[in-house]
């Protein structure tokens, strides 16, 4: 039973095959957060708990879970601000578990270099670095979508993907945005003809799932929207 | 029972978006039988004009026109959020095409009454 000492929580334990909730009471402290709560009933209480994370800052997203039906990035999100009732924690919705909070990353990171999101480079090592002017209409674009961690925060929000397993998502999308508005990127015919074509951005409902969740404020929705107006007017002109 | 994760007013909006869409392809059918009506001759066609001053049939109308409203509005909002340069004011525009819809079906129920 919680008091003002103490957190009932529930944490989802098991792997692919199926799994439940296990209920703790963990001590209460100040500003604890929700991946402290996991650290303390990994280490006092249920040894083999498996989680990940890595940097407890908010800059690795390897940390993300579902807090209470939501989305989150556990080291950044406190106790007092994941919700009303019990604390209830899950591994993220959409990718496949591994074992209890971790899930597997493979077909997330697949996605995102199947929606063109690797760099292609204009230039050699050899030639003058390119100058960037940061006021320029395109360095802005990307500045909005370039400080993605891939928490996958986003894909465990979007309803698109959970109904659709072709679609690439709201960060590969994300992403393939950011180098199509990289002057410096070679590849942008071959990479608009990915994120426009089977499980690109038009399976977007732009219910904006993942930029209400978004831990770092950015907004894939605007980057998708961006990529559907590209991938219009390239098809117009007769380029992809 | 919503899901925590779609409990945002965009997502609301979506799913009013899809649910009218959905009721009014339900309508669909009652329209072109009342349209049908017509081919069957005047008196057909008078009889369920004359049925439709019920005043509980002028209220489900109003729903109607709640629903071509905001399916109209939403679609709107929808076409400019991905052909138009991007707006930071989305959920000004969900509420706004609601508010709309909901003034359309009020100033019909107005002049109905």
């Amino acid at each position: 039973m919680a008091s003002d000492e103490t957190i009932d929580v529930e944490i989802w334990q098991g792997d692919a095959g199926g799994g439940d909730y296990r209920a703790y009471t963990v001590p209460a402290q100040r500003s604890q957060t929700v991946l402290d709560v996991v650290t303390w009933v990994q280490q006092n209480v249920e040894p083999d708990l498996t989680y990940r994370f890595a940097c407890r800052v908010g800059m690795c997203g390897s940390c993300a879970m579902n807090v209470n039906g939501k989305p989150r990035w556990t080291c950044r999100t406190h106790v007092s601000n994941a919700g009303d009732g019990p604390l209830r924690i899950a591994p993220l919705r959409n990718l496949p578990v591994i074992k209890d909070l971790v899930c597997d990353m493979t077909e997330f990171f697949d996605k995102w270099v199947g929606a063109g999101g690797v760099f292609k480079p204009s230039a050699t090592r050899d030639d003058p670095m390119p100058a960037i002017d940061p006021t320029m209409t395109e360095r802005a674009a990307a500045s909005e979508a370039i400080e993605c961690i891939n928490c996958a925060i986003c894909y465990s929000a979007c309803d698109a993907v959970a109904q659709n397993d072709a679609y690439f998502g709201p960060a590969a999308l994300n992403r393939s945005w950011s180098l199509i508005n990289d002057v410096r990127d070679a590849g942008k015919t071959e990479r608009l003809t990915a994120a426009a074509g089977i499980g690109g951005c038009f399976n977007c409902h732009s219910q904006q799932g993942c930029a209400s969740h978004c831990p770092n404020l950015l907004n894939p929705t605007l980057s998708i929207a961006g990529l559907k107006r590209a991938a219009v007017k390239a098809k117009v002109r007769g380029e992809i | 029972m919503i899901a925590a994760h779609r409990k945002q007013p965009l997502w609301f909006a979506f799913a009013l978006h899809r649910v009218s869409g959905l009721l009014l392809a339900l309508f669909l059918p009652a329209h072109f039988y009342v349209l049908g009506l017509a081919l069957k001759g005047e008196a057909a066609l008078d009889g369920f004009v004359a049925w439709t001053d019920n005043p509980m049939v002028k209220l489900a109308e109003t729903m109607l026109v709640f629903l071509l409203a905001v399916h109209m509005f939403g679609g709107l909002r929808v076409m400019a959020l991905e052909m138009l340069p991007w707006s930071a004011r989305q959920k000004t525009f969900a509420a706004a095409a609601a508010a709309g819809a909901f003034g359309v079906a009020c100033c019909f129920l107005l002049g109905a009454l």
